[in-house]
C-alpha cells in the first residue's frame, strides 16, 4: 500500500480526509479532472496547480496507443513526461475499449478488440493492463473490470460482476509496484443490491488500498444511482478511500459526498466548457446564448478565478466555440468551480457545518425549492435535513430532471 | 505617444524608443507586434503573458474586424474600450484592419465607398465611418487609417485608384477622429515605385503621428520590395514611427529594418505554431549579453524581464510536445506559441542590440547562418 487515508472530520456518513499519495497530499472529497492523453485539454500544468487540482486522470487506453507506455516509462513516467508534480490516476483501459470500440469482445482471458492502428485483433488482459499502468507510473491504478452498461439487465450483469472478482486476483498478482502505486478494485454488479453486496465483500477481502464504485453514471435513473452509491459506501471499509467513477455533475458530487464517497472523475466540466457552457452555483450558464452578447457581468460574480476576475460574459460569448481561447478560459473557470466545490465540501465537513453547506448549495441551484425527489431521498438516508431549502408542499411538479445525464464519459 | 530615433546604422536602419501613456515601460524599436485573435494571443492564456519577456511582449496587434459579431460596439465602448475588456491595462493595442490570417483585404470587392475584407463572418465592406466607430469604441493606443490594399499584380489603374481612395479615407478618418489614440497614416501604392512615393509624400503632409505601410506581403518578391520600400521611406519624415504589415519571415524583418521600418506585425509565429514548428535559430549575441549582466537573476534592475529560457523549454520536452501534436491536443499550440513568441522577441532584441552601426554585418551573418541551417535540415530529412 502506498497511501495513507486520515479522516479529519465527519458528518453522519460524509467524511473529509487527508489522502496522502506518493506525489501529493490531497484533501477529500475531491474531483479529479480527466487528462485523457497526458494533458487536460487547453490548460497548462501550471494553471492546473493554480486552480488547485490535486489528482488528474490519465486514460491508459489512449496513452498505451500514443505515445505508448514503453516511451512514457523510458522518459521517467507520466509525471515527468507531462511535468505534473502532483498525483495521477490511470484507469484500466477496459472502459474505453467497450465504449469506443464496437468490436470489443470480452472473454475470460481479457478484452479482445480491434487495434485502431492496424485493425488487427488485440487482447488486453488484466495482467497487461496492470503492466501498462505500472509503466505509466500513476499514484493510483485501477483494476481491469468487466464493464457493462448499467441499462443492461439479466445474467450478463452477474457474469460481469463475478469476472471482475476473478480478474482482481490476476491484477493483484500482476502488480509489480505495490509500494509506489495503489491498486484500487472496482465494485460492479449493476443496479442489483445482491450482486453489489457480493462484489463489495469479495473486494474487501482482498484488502486493497482503496475501492471504486463502477458501472454508474451511464444513463441509469437517479434513484438507482444514489441507492447503489449508498449501499456500497455503507459496506466499504471506513478507513479507505472510496471513488465513484464517472461522476462529475456538481449535484451528484454533493449527494455522493453526503453518502460517504471521497473521489470523483468526469470529463463533463472540461467537455461542456468546450461547448460553451460554464458551471455556476445556479446550475449552468450557456455562453453561446444571444443574451450574453451585452452582458457585462463576470460568468459568476461570486467566483474568484482568473477568468471571472478579468472577463465579462460578453467577451467570452464572442470567443466560445469559435476561438481556442474560449475553450481555454471556460475550462479554466469550470475546473476552478469544481475545485472550489471540493474545498467547500472538505472544509464544511471538517468545520462541522456540512448540512448548512448542502442547504446553501441546493438553495442556489433550486431557488424555487424544487429539489429533485431523488436528492431528498438520498439526503434522508445521509441524515441531512434539507427541509429548509425544499418547497413547503410537495405539489411542485418534478422538474424534468437529468436532461444532462447523457453519456459524458469517453 | 512619443517616439525618438536614438541611433542609425548603415544609413537607414534605425533604433528608437516608443513611449505610450498606458505602458509603464518604454518600448525599444525595431519591435514586434504580437498577433492576436480578438485582442488576446491566439493560444497563450492571459495568465501566462507575464512569462513572456517584458516590456517586449506588451505590443499587441489587433484587427477591429474581429469584433464584427459576438459583442456590440456599444458594449465595448461602455466598458471603456479594449484594454478593460481584455484586462490588459499595461499593453499597447495597435489597430490595423488587416491581420493577414482571418481578416484579408479583398481588392476586387473594395469600391469607392469602402474597403472590403474576407472575414470569418463573410465578406464585409467597411466604410470609413464604420471603421471610425470601431476605433472610437475600442480606443486603441495606435491605429492605422482605413486603406485600400491591392496585390502586386494589380493594374496601374487599380493601383492609382487605391492610392486616391486611401488618401481620401485618411482625411475622413482624421476628420471624424474623436479618440486620443495615435493616428498612423496609411501608405499604399502596390508595386509601383511612383505610386508608392506620391502616396507617402501625400500622407506625410497630413496631421498623423506615424505611418502604417500597407500593401506588402501581397505577392511581390523580396527583390521587387527594396525599391518600393526605399521610395516610401525616403518620403517619410524621420521623427515619426513606421509600422509595416506583411513582412513576417526573419529575412523579411531584416529587410524592413534595413529600409528603416520600426514596427512589425508578423504572422510568422502563428503559422509556425499551427504547423507544429519551434524556432531554434541561435541568438548568441543576446544570450551572452544577458548572462554577463544578470548572472543570477531573470529580472533587470529596470523592471524589465529577460528569461533565457521560455516557459515551454523550462517545463517541457520535445518528446512531450511531439506527443501533443500527434494526438492533436491544444496544449501543443499553447506551448509552441509561447516558445516561438519568446524566441522571435529574442530575435528582435538581437536586432536592437547590434545597432551600434553593425546592423548590415549582423544581417548578412544571420542570413548566411540560416541558409546553412536550412540546407543542413533539408539534407537530414
Amino acid at each position: 500500500m502506498a497511501l495513507r487515508f486520515e479522516i479529519l472530520g465527519r458528518f453522519n456518513r460524509a467524511r473529509a480526509a487527508q489522502l496522502i499519495l506518493p506525489h501529493y497530499e490531497c484533501q477529500t472529497p475531491l474531483f479529479m479532472p480527466v487528462g485523457t492523453q497526458g494533458t487536460i485539454k487547453g490548460l497548462t500544468t501550471h494553471q492546473l496547480e493554480d486552480i488547485g487540482c490535486q489528482i488528474i486522470l490519465g486514460n491508459t487506453y489512449h496513452l498505451a496507443l500514443r505515445p505508448t507506455s514503453e516511451l512514457i516509462d523510458e522518459l521517467g513516467g507520466l509525471h515527468k513526461f507531462m511535468n505534473w508534480p502532483r498525483a495521477l490516476l490511470t484507469d484500466s483501459g477496459g472502459f474505453q475499449m467497450v465504449s469506443l470500440l464496437h468490436l470489443a469482445d470480452i472473454t475470460e482471458k481479457g478484452v479482445t478488440f480491434q487495434s485502431p492502428v492496424d485493425g488487427k485483433p488485440m487482447l488486453l488482459t488484466p495482467e497487461e493492463s496492470i503492466q501498462i499502468q505500472n509503466r505509466i507510473g500513476a499514484d493510483i491504478i485501477m483494476a481491469l473490470d468487466d464493464v457493462v452498461k448499467t441499462t443492461i439487465t439479466g445474467p450478463r450483469i452477474e457474469e460481469a460482476m463475478y469476472r471482475t472478482l476473478r480478474w482482481i486476483d490476476r491484477c493483484i498478482a500482476a502488480h509489480k509496484r505495490p509500494h509506489e502505486q495503489n491498486l484500487f478494485g472496482i465494485v460492479q454488479g449493476g443496479l442489483d443490491p445482491v450482486l453489489r453486496d457480493i462484489c463489495v465483500r469479495g473486494l474487501v477481502e482482498r484488502n486493497l488500498p482503496g475501492y471504486a464504485i463502477g458501472g454508474l453514471a451511464g444513463g441509469e435513473d437517479k434513484d438507482s444511482f444514489w441507492r447503489v452509491v449508498a449501499q456500497c459506501t455503507a459496506a466499504l471499509p471506513e478507513h479507505k478511500p472510496r471513488y465513484v467513477m464517472g461522476v462529475g455533475y456538481p449535484l451528484d458530487i454533493v449527494v455522493c459526498s453526503a453518502l460517504g464517497a471521497d473521489m470523483y472523475d468526469c470529463v463533463y466540466p472540461t467537455r461542456t466548457a468546450r461547448f460553451g457552457t460554464a458551471l455556476v452555483p445556479e446550475g449552468v450558464l450557456k455562453l453561446k446564448h444571444k443574451a450574453m452578447e451585452d452582458d457585462m457581468r463576470p460568468i459568476d460574480p461570486t467566483c474568484d478565478c482568473m477568468v471571472c476576475k478579468t472577463y465579462t460574459r460578453a467577451y467570452i460569448h464572442c470567443l466560445v466555440t469559435k476561438d481556442a481561447m474560449g475553450s481555454q478560459l471556460l475550462s479554466y473557470h469550470n475546473l476552478y468551480y469544481m475545485m472550489k466545490l471540493s474545498r467547500d465540501l472538505h472544509s464544511s465537513i471538517v468545520e462541522g457545518w456540512f448540512p448548512e453547506f448542502v442547504c446553501q448549495f441546493l438553495q442556489k441551484m433550486f431557488p424555487q425549492g424544487d429539489v429533485p425527489e431523488w436528492v431528498c431521498n438520498a439526503m434522508e438516508v445521509a441524515g441531512i435535513d434539507i427541509s429548509s431549502c425544499c418547497a413547503p408542499f410537495s405539489s411542485i411538479p418534478n422538474k424534468v430532471e437529468d436532461t444532462q445525464n447523457q453519456e459524458v464519459k469517453q | 505617444m512619443k517616439f525618438a530615433v536614438k541611433a542609425w546604422s548603415n544609413g537607414k536602419a534605425r533604433a528608437g524608443i516608443l513611449q505610450l501613456g498606458s505602458c509603464p515601460h518604454n518600448i525599444e524599436t525595431p519591435a514586434l507586434l504580437l498577433t492576436t485573435r480578438k485582442g488576446l494571443p491566439v493560444y497563450i492564456p492571459p495568465d501566462h503573458l507575464p512569462s513572456l519577456p517584458s516590456p517586449d511582449s506588451n505590443l499587441l496587434h489587433f484587427s477591429p474586424l474581429h469584433f464584427l459579431e459576438g459583442i456590440s460596439l456599444k458594449a465595448i465602448s461602455n466598458i471603456g474600450g479594449l484594454h478593460p475588456l481584455l484586462g490588459l491595462h499595461d499593453h499597447i493595442m495597435v489597430a490595423v484592419p488587416r491581420d493577414s490570417i482571418i481578416s484579408i483585404p479583398d481588392h476586387d470587392s473594395t469600391n469607392r465607398i469602402g474597403a472590403s475584407f474576407e472575414t470569418p463572418c463573410g465578406r464585409m465592406l467597411i466604410k470609413p465611418a464604420d471603421y471610425m466607430e470601431m476605433i472610437s469604441s475600442m480606443r486603441p493606443n495606435l491605429w492605422a487609417t482605413l486603406a485600400d490594399e491591392v496585390p502586386a499584380w494589380a493594374s496601374e489603374k487599380r493601383n492609382k485608384a487605391s492610392v486616391e481612395r486611401t488618401l481620401k479615407w485618411l482625411d475622413e478618418c482624421i476628420t471624424s477622429n474623436s479618440t486620443d489614440g495615435a493616428v498612423l497614416g496609411s501608405v499604399v501604392g502596390g508595386s509601383r515605385v511612383e505610386q508608392r512615393r506620391s502616396c507617402a509624400q501625400e500622407v506625410a503632409r497630413r496631421n498623423v503621428e506615424g505611418f502604417w505601410i500597407g500593401g506588402f506581403g501581397l505577392g511581390e518578391s523580396m527583390e521587387e520590395r527594396n525599391p518600393l520600400l526605399n521610395a516610401v521611406m525616403d518620403s517619410l519624415p524621420e521623427e515619426k514611427p513606421r509600422l509595416i504589415s506583411g513582412l513576417g519571415l526573419p529575412e523579411e524583418v531584416l529587410q524592413g529594418v534595413a529600409a528603416g521600418v520600426d514596427l512589425f506585425d508578423s504572422t510568422y509565429i502563428y503559422h509556425l505554431t499551427l504547423g507544429g514548428f519551434a524556432l531554434t535559430f541561435p541568438l548568441e549575441s543576446i544570450e551572452k549579453q544577458v548572462t554577463k549582466h544578470q548572472p543570477n537573476s531573470n529580472s533587470g534592475c529596470d523592471g524589465t524581464k529577460i528569461n533565457l529560457k521560455c516557459f515551454t523549454c523550462q517545463n517541457h520536452t520535445k518528446a512531450y510536445i511531439n506527443h501533443l501534436l500527434n494526438v492533436h491536443e491544444m496544449l501543443a499550440h499553447i506551448l509552441l506559441e509561447m516558445h516561438n513568441t519568446h524566441h522571435f522577441l529574442g530575435f528582435f532584441r538581437s536586432i536592437r542590440a547590434i545597432h551600434e552601426g553593425k546592423f548590415e554585418q549582423f544581417r548578412q551573418k544571420f542570413i548566411g547562418s540560416r541558409h546553412e541551417q536550412l540546407f543542413s535540415a533539408a539534407l537530414s530529412v
